[in-house]
């Protein structure tokens, strides 16, 4: 297929197009880590849904609904529902007291080695788990595509990573964040002209439409089966089916204020203010994609069906198909594209996000506490570091193979960062007491506990699985034991020990938190 | 910032009754919402987990229950961000004010 091929390479052309513009601009590290601190309110928002809208969304939840129906749509009310916690808590206080990384606030009043070697670790975990998730749906796009080009999961696995590597090496924060805006300017317009053409389809008739999601046919072992999608339990059933759903919702609602990728966004604007406006931006954006997953879920179910998908590609390219069967290839092609650049664009943020905290946390502040050995040293660690996040991902995402949901594994990664990074960003900025070991505890005990879980979980662990067991914790997602989990650590750790220093920054903290007073700036022209 | 803050300084604004007020107002706003979109939220997996011949329950044509509730909570959460971003307005106001009073300055400049 060339027009699928075209457009690709057009939006690849594009991206590097910013990239090169942004390089020249992305000299010292503030410019390269967060953008001269100069991104305005609704660009920063339009970048936070472009960061944030991934693979998962697009591919995943569109796949999960055209499955399981309504149970997938959980996944889209979690997502958006979540920016509460980012609005009310996180957005304005990390903008006025941090630098560069989630870390900054988390070491603001305890003492930064320990506690930035964690971070970083979590971050480097989280981007990581995230990324592979990206990985694996575009292998598995481009697999699907360009299948008679030659290219095929792999080499498209190896692709995409390498084009992170250099948007990211070349082009900063500054590169990231505009790929980002073009790719949400891309994606919110994809999925309103396949919200039309599925409304469309049933003669913009919505009872035609929901009338149609509630009888939806499909052969299961053989036999044809026909299920109401608009009803819950297709996908989460007993016994653990509840349990699994609130645990999926806590990891969504607490991960999002946890995600590296996301928290770094609100150094790229001048000021607090403009970080709140622009969360409330995303949030316009986001809400109304989640929405429109009814369109492309439903759509996808009713006007292409389960049967068709699964033969064409499988569950994450349901979205793809739909605007095959609607409108043709070409259209095909652009969707395919759209998705394409959605990968693209949220992997470059992951990468930042990852080489950033291992250059500013781990280099700077735990290796060479907290002094840059030379100017610029930390902007070349970076580089460096978003290298070798771009190998492992690739590595891991060849050895994975396309089969996974890319909207689950993307769940994991909420999990972890919603038991190791979300409880103590919280208590560092609204708990006195909180201390270096509580920190540690919290988010040690966080990260360890949720990846312990994931791996004894049906996910990994199953009869025939990758360990060939019966589970030995029922639940697909950690959340609901990590995350509570996460939080007692972090207050276990803080009652057993007491640091003074710690107790006495608490008033700086909170004063800059609220006000700004001391915030960094943004660079001059 | 040109100026230095000191020590002093920050236990003096976290002293201000203006700035007092308006963490008060913030407090006032950010916890029983929090606790609102918290309960409001968890109430959805928890109903479509545990009573889901409830949720089936159709209501609009075959739209049923959960798919309605699902839905409101788009509507929930655009109006709380809004809710606050209005509000956040007056913090701003506050907090200029604050700083003008006990450092001569704005945070933000």
């Amino acid at each position: 297929m060339s027009v699928s091929l075209g457009m690709f390479l057009a939006f690849i052309a594009a991206t590097l197009g910013i990239t090169y513009w942004a390089s020249g601009k992305s000299q010292g590290a503030s410019a390269y880590f967060a953008a001269g601190r100069r991104i305005t309110g609704w660009q920063n928002g339009l970048a936070i849904a472009g960061d944030y809208m991934s693979a998962a969304s697009f591919l995943g939840i569109a796949g999960l609904i055209a499955y399981y129906g309504f149970d997938g749509f959980m996944y889209s009310v979690g997502f958006l529902v979540a920016y509460l916690v980012v609005l009310f808590v996180v957005a304005e206080p990390l903008r006025n007291a941090g630098k560069y990384t989630m870390a900054d606030i988390v070491a603001y009043r305890l003492r930064a080695r320990p506690v930035r070697a964690w971070a970083s670790l979590n971050t480097l975990t989280v981007s990581t788990f995230y990324m592979i998730a990206q990985m694996v749906g575009a292998g598995a796009l481009v697999n699907l595509l360009l299948a008679d080009s030659g290219i095929g999961y792999s080499g498209a696995v190896v692709g995409v990573g390498a084009l992170m590597i250099v948007y990211v090496v070349f082009g900063g924060m500054l590169a990231t964040t505009w790929v980002q805006i073009v790719k949400a300017v891309l994606l919110m317009s994809g999925t309103l002209l396949l919200s039309i053409l599925v409304l469309g389809h049933y003669g913009f008739d919505l009872a035609a439409f929901f009338n149609a999601a509630s009888a939806v046919s499909f052969q299961l072992d053989g036999q044809t089966v026909t299920q109401n999608f608009l009803e819950p339990g297709h996908y989460y059933q007993p016994p653990y089916g509840a349990l699994d759903l609130i645990s999926l919702g806590m990891a969504l609602i607490f991960g999002t204020a946890g995600l590296p990728h996301i928290l770094i966004r609100f150094y790229t604007v001048p000021d607090a203010k403009t970080a709140r406006a622009s969360v409330f931006w995303a949030m316009l954006l986001i809400g109304a994609f989640y929405i429109m997953t009814t369109f492309l879920g439903f759509g996808a179910a009713t006007i292409v069906g389960r049967d068709l998908i699964a033969d064409n590609g499988g569950i994450n390219m349901s979205a793809p198909m739909l605007a095959q069967v609607l409108a043709g290839d070409i259209f095909f092609a652009f969707i395919s594209a759209v998705a394409f650049a959605t990968i693209l664009a949220v992997v470059a943020g992951l990468t930042i996000s990852a080489s950033t905290s291992f250059a500013h946390d781990f280099y700077t502040n735990v290796i060479h506490h907290g002094k840059e050995p030379s100017p610029d040293e930390e902007v070349k660690v970076a580089r460096i570091t978003a290298f070798v996040v771009g190998a492992v991902s690739i590595a891991i995402a060849i050895l994975l193979g396309p089969g996974a949901n890319v909207a689950f594994l993307v769940g994991l990664a909420f999990a972890v960062a919603a038991s190791a990074n979300l409880p103590v960003i919280l208590l560092s900025l609204y708990w006195r007491k909180f201390t270096t070991r509580g920190a540690v505890w919290g988010m040690a005990g966080g990260l360890l506990s949720s990846i312990a879980l994931i791996i004894v979980s049906p996910s990994f662990m199953t009869p025939g699985g990758m360990i060939d067991a019966d589970p030995l914790f029922p639940l697909k997602n950690p959340g609901i034991i990590s995350i509570p989990l996460g939080f007692l650590m972090a207050y276990l750790g803080s009652i057993t020990s007491s640091e003074p220093t710690a107790e006495a920054m608490y008033t700086e903290l909170s004063v800059r938190a609220n006000t700004g007073l001391g915030a960094e700036k943004p660079t001059s022209h | 910032m040109s100026q230095q803050v000191t020590a002093k300084d920050w236990e003096r604004i976290s002293q201000s009754p203006d700035y007092r007020r308006m963490i008060a107002k913030k407090t006032k706003f950010v916890v029983p919402s929090t606790i609102f979109f918290l309960v409001y939220y968890f109430t959805l997996p928890v109903t479509v987990g545990y009573w889901p011949e409830l949720m089936k329950r159709e209501v609009i044509g075959v739209v049923n229950l959960a798919y309605l509730f699902a839905f409101s909570q788009f509507l929930m959460t655009w109006t709380l961000a809004y809710l606050y971003m209005r509000l956040a307005r007056q913090f701003d106001e506050m907090s200029d004010k604050v700083l003008a009073d006990t450092m001569g300055t704005k945070g933000d400049e």
